[in-house]
């Protein structure tokens, strides 16, 4: 690791005011602190969000659950249980308890791994991304492989969450990191039915639209029984091939109906 | 036998108070004042030419103390392999020299070719980062087909090759095997893999080297499964020192599965940068070095026949296999392809003729050596699998082919035809105890069950032997090992009558702490908890080879009985003074010294007593003092044994294999400690089902390590391996050594391997892809779905 300040604010206002030059925000530091300690982050001074009281907690807002950009997993598999329960289920599947423990929502989505979970329930749901300087859709928000509309230094500070009449995230898992080898969060709305799919993608998470049409439809596996996914932009690596990847798709979409009962 | 346990009893493990309190005490947890770090430059290339470092910009940064580099140890000797292999045509084997830093040229991704030392790790890391190293890189040797085939592209170029021997056993016995082949009604086929494997100790590799300018003396903290042998090589081979210039103390070590065995360069240059700024240095590996320069594990590729007639009785074996020893030859690596693993090709089997053909092969890999079961895992895996599928060839059960060809208890002792004489072992009864505990005789019920679940369910056996107690002196020398393989342990009874045990045996997770404080208290009727156990350290202990090859409690333990055997024989001899008795008359039992036939006795503490406060001996007869030291070298290997079943469940959609049961049967011979039995049990057999299913080294055609993390480099977890049925209730003891035993440290990690691709096989056999006769490990989802789609 190279040395690094360390600023730890108390609130959203100093935070943001001390991510001015060039700093980098610290959250759970899950993700960010490896790749520190493995010399291939350098980034001088980090701002730590976990202190400010704002960016913590789960909340019942206007259309939908507050999430405090700041939450460890491990909270949001508590206290989201009773509004979202299947958005509780997903953070308790991420990682082992300390990881849950530290990582939050925020990080996390930040990060926009290609296999992370919160990616696909945040789309899947329809999500609202909240930052110091305004909202963004999900569906605006998530726009590659560890890329999104964040500018540098915008902090997330919330993720406000519909909350659907049925909902099911269905993970399998890669054996070594257990992230996401394919992970599917079904997300069933009076107005329709999202289908929201991580690990799978060279673009990262993204949207079935052929399985939603269907399901929308009718609502059961066999409804997209004939679908497929083509294999062309999956992810082909040591622990599957892009065929293997879009078979998993309809797989696990299928489980994640059921799930979603 | 001793309140607080003695052999047999399920005593818990005295170690696991400090382990489980933190107060264990680990290389890295042990500092001396003034201690410097070491950070080790290594290579980013898995092949190439240096042209020069250039040190001067790191060594003008903050801190840095020396740097070295290949350059400043030419003067030493190369790390050596321990075994001289001839190949089939008497030539020996190719043995490039392994320096302690790379020189000349770097070999693999992780090669070491620079040392930082600085005040701090961060520094030397720093600095290490600032060494302009002009390398050019050149193609790598990857596969071991192509880097026999292409001589113009060399791991090393002075051997004029890649390939270090081949190795024919028993060359005598080709053309009969090949006869037998010929004219054999059926032949079952079989072409494998047995994978690559990164040890992974908990504990990552550390030295802290310690040199006195006063004395000359150097001292060695290091991670090792056997201090002696470090010993042994850093001065005699590598450094060029007196034996008695260098003291080796392996601490608390956190596991090594074999990758501890081995003298590694960082340890001698360590050593050398502490006399070179005469202050001690520190270096712990990071998680990656590890992964990139430990010693790895398997690697062979096999092509395995098996002659048999038409009602399954074999006939005979020949197996042709490729086996990657890396970029250098590390200690026992190349043993472990060889007489660990040739030798063992007759199984538990009646098996008349068996030819074994083992090409090595460099390549710029990590180096590969033996790692839990060494050798055994690779023979066995060949073996059990190549009888799988001839059973399904020629439709018979599969217990039924492996029953037909089991050695029977009237043939022990039995000598095979690839040279090791079995001494005694009994298969149909840990088959029959097998069948039982796994309830064979209801998987049909519990397939019907799983197939309503929309799961294949598959059963798969495993009857497996391996040598072990590894080794007899005699035999590996004619055979080309340049060690002896004895123990040694020193008995010392202390004045109050409490006891010392010097053991060779290195404990590094194994809980000899407990079990050879059982087995002095029970032999000498003294509580446990008056007994300590001291290993790790050259300068208390006698001697020692280690701990590796189940050998600890086989061989140490031995030397541990024969010593005290001559500490009862001194007692007797002390009691026989004191009782004023002839020493012919003194029996001891119980810890009581008594003369026959009278009620004339002294305790073992006041024969101890008498020893240290010798008033009135008669000082030409008898000397004072209670202490011996023993040596022991076994006569044979000895043989444990067992029969595996393992069933699994596979989602046809996913292609997840999930095991939901494992059953093992084995003989260990006596059992000293059944707790501890049962967990090295589960160790292996967890250790073999990630081989089996998630364990998979992979490197590109550059040679760079794609799974150089935990992100990518699956080790099992708690929630990959079922609840165990264990059972060690079918003994029969080893016949040479006193306590007989057999050994059980490697035993899981051997047997369970093709009991688990059997099982995979089976399910997808029954489950209707009977297109899929063989799966290389590890079957993972993505493979196990890509054999039933690839119809
Ligand atoms: C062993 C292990 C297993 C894991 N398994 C899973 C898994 O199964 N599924 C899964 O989804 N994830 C998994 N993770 C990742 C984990 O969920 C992380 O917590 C998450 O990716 C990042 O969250 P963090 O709070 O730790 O972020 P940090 O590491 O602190 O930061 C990550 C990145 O986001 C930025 N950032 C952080 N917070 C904000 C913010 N509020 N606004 C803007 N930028 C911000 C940082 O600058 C940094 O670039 C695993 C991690 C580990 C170590």
């Amino acid at each position: 690791m190279y040395n690094f300040d360390l600023i730890k604010p108390k609130t959203l206002a100093d935070a943001v005011a001390a991510m001015g030059d060039g700093a980098q925000a610290l959250s759970g530091g899950q993700t960010l602190l490896p790749t520190m300690k493995q010399r291939l982050a350098d980034p001088g001074t980090l701002v730590s969000l976990t202190g400010i009281p704002e960016l913590q907690g789960v909340c019942q807002g206007d259309g939908g659950i507050i999430i405090g950009g700041a939450t460890p997993h491990a909270v949001v598999a508590k206290e989201a249980l009773k509004y979202y329960p299947a958005l509780a289920a997903l953070a308790g599947q991420i990682g082992d308890p300390a990881v849950r423990n530290r990582g939050t929502i925020g990080g996390s989505i930040a990060n926009n791994d290609p296999s992370a979970c919160y990616p696909a329930a945040a789309l899947g749901s329809g999500a609202i991304i909240q930052t110091n300087a305004r909202e963004i859709a999900a569906d605006d928000y998530f726009l590659g492989m560890f890329e999104t509309a964040l500018d540098d230094g915008e902090i997330v500070t919330a993720v406000k969450f519909p909350v659907p009449q049925v909902a099911a995230y269905i993970k399998f898992v890669q054996p070594a990191s257990r992230f996401a080898l394919v992970g599917v969060f079904v997300a069933k709305f009076a107005d329709g039915v999202r289908v929201a799919i991580t690990g799978a993608s060279n673009n990262g998470v993204f949207r079935w639209s052929e399985a939603e049409a269907a399901l929308s439809a009718n609502f059961t596996p066999d409804a997209i029984a004939g679908l497929t996914l083509p294999a062309d932009d999956m992810i082909a690596d040591l622990h599957g091939s892009a065929d293997y990847r879009a078979h998993l798709c309809g797989v696990m979409t299928k489980r994640a109906v059921i799930a979603a009962g | 036998m001793p309140k607080d346990g003695g052999i047999g009893e399920s005593t818990k493990r005295r170690e696991d108070i400090r382990f489980l309190t933190g107060k264990g005490r680990y290389t890295d947890d042990i500092n001396l004042r003034g201690q410097a770090f070491a950070c080790f430059l290594r290579s980013e290339v898995a092949n190439g030419r240096i042209n020069s470092i250039d040190t001067s910009a790191a060594m003008s940064m903050p801190g840095v103390l020396t740097i070295l580099t290949g350059d400043d140890f030419t003067g030493m000797g190369g790390n050596p392999a321990g075994w001289l292999i001839n190949s089939r045509n008497g030539e020996p084997m190719k043995e490039p020299k392994r320096p302690v830093l790379a020189h000349g040229k770097v070999r693999h991704v992780g090669d070491a070719y620079a040392m930082v030392v600085a005040e701090t790790y961060g520094q030397a890391r720093d600095a290490a980062a600032a060494i302009e190293a002009d390398i050019t890189e050149l193609p790598a040797v990857v596969d071991m087909a192509k880097a026999l085939a292409d001589s113009t592209n060399l791991v090393h170029d002075e051997i004029g090759t890649n390939q270090c021997f081949d190795w024919g056993w028993i060359e005598d016995n080709r053309a009969a095997v090949d006869e037998a082949f010929k004219n054999a009604p059926h032949v079952t086929t079989l072409e494998l893999v047995n994978n690559r494997l990164i040890p992974n100790a908990m504990e990552p590799r550390a030295s802290l080297a310690d040199y006195d300018a006063g004395t000359g003396d150097y001292k060695l903290y290091t991670t090792s499964q056997n201090p002696h042998l470090h010993r042994l090589l850093i001065a005699a081979f590598v450094m060029g020192m007196p034996e008695n210039k260098l003291t080796v103390i392996a601490p608390d070590v956190g596991g090594g599965f074999g990758s501890k065995i081995y003298h590694y360069g960082e340890e001698a240059a360590v050593l050398a940068a502490a006399k070179a700024i005469n202050r001690p240095v520190k270096w712990v590996a990071e998680r990656s070095e590890s992964f990139l320069s430990d010693a790895h594990g398997r690697d062979h590729v096999t092509k395995i026949e098996l002659a048999t007639t038409k009602d399954g009785e074999f006939l005979a074996l020949r197996t042709e296999t490729l086996a990657n020893v890396g970029a250098y030859l590390s200690n026992f690596s190349t043993a472990t392809p060889t007489f660990l693993h040739g030798t063992l090709m007759a199984g538990p089997y009646k098996t008349p003729l068996v030819y074994v053909n083992v090409k090595t092969v460099f390549t710029n890999t990590a180096p590969v050596d033996a790692y839990r079961g060494a050798g055994r895992p690779e023979a066995t895996f060949s073996i059990e699998r190549v009888v799988d599928k001839c059973a399904r060839e020629l439709g018979i059960d599969q217990a039924e082919i492996r029953r037909k060809n089991l050695l029977t208890p009237d043939q022990f002792p039995y000598t095979t035809p690839v040279g090791l004489v079995y001494d005694t072992g009994n298969y149909q009864a840990t088959m029959d105890k097998m069948t039982e505990l796994a309830d064979l005789a209801g998987f049909e019920k519990r397939r019907a069950a799983s197939a309503k679940n929309g799961k294949l369910r598959g059963l798969g056996l495993s009857t497996w032997i391996e040598a072990c107690g590894i080794a007899p002196s005699n035999l590996v020398g004619v055979l080309g090992a340049r060690v002896g393989l004895f123990d040694a342990a020193t008995v010392r009874v202390n004045a109050t009558g409490n006891i010392s045990v010097m053991t060779g045996a290195h404990s590094h997770g194994q809980g000899h702490e407990t079990v050879f404080a059982q087995i002095v208290a029970e032999q000498l009727g003294i509580p446990a908890s008056s007994v300590e156990i001291v290993h790790g350290d050259t300068s208390k202990i006698p001697f020692g080879m280690g701990s590796y090859g189940s050998r600890s409690l086989a061989v140490a333990g031995s030397a541990m009985t024969k010593a005290v055997d001559k500490i009862i024989a001194k007692g007797k001899k002390i009691a026989a003074h004191m009782l004023e008795a002839s020493e012919q008359d003194i029996e001891f039992k119980d810890g009581s010294f008594s003369v026959a036939g009278t009620d004339k006795a002294k305790t073992f503490g006041e024969i101890a007593f008498s020893a240290y406060v010798p008033h009135n001996y008669p000082l030409e007869t008898l000397e004072p003092g209670l202490e011996e030291t023993a040596f022991y070298d076994p006569a044979n290997f000895t043989y444990p044994a067992g029969a595996y079943a393992c069933e699994v469940e596979v989602d046809p959609d996913t292609g997840k294999v999930e095991i939901t049961a494992f059953t093992c049967a084995d003989d260990f011979g006596n059992v000293m400690n059944p707790m501890i039995v049962d967990g090295q049990v589960h160790g292996g057999v967890g250790q073999g089902i990630g081989q089996a299913l998630l364990e998979s080294t992979s490197y590109d055609e550059n040679g760079q390590l794609l799974t150089g993390s935990y992100m990518d480099y699956a080790m099992p977890r708690a929630d990959d391996v079922p609840f165990y049925t264990v059972d060690h209730s079918c003994i029969t003891p080893c016949t040479h050594n006193p306590l007989g035993v057999k050994g059980c440290g490697e035993a899981g990690a051997i047997g369970s391997p093709p009991a688990v691709i059997n099982a995979v096989i089976d399910a997808l056999q029954r489950g209707g892809h009977t297109h899929v006769k063989h799966i290389d490990m590890p079957a993972s989802p993505a493979r196990v779905w890509a054999a039933i789609n690839n119809a």
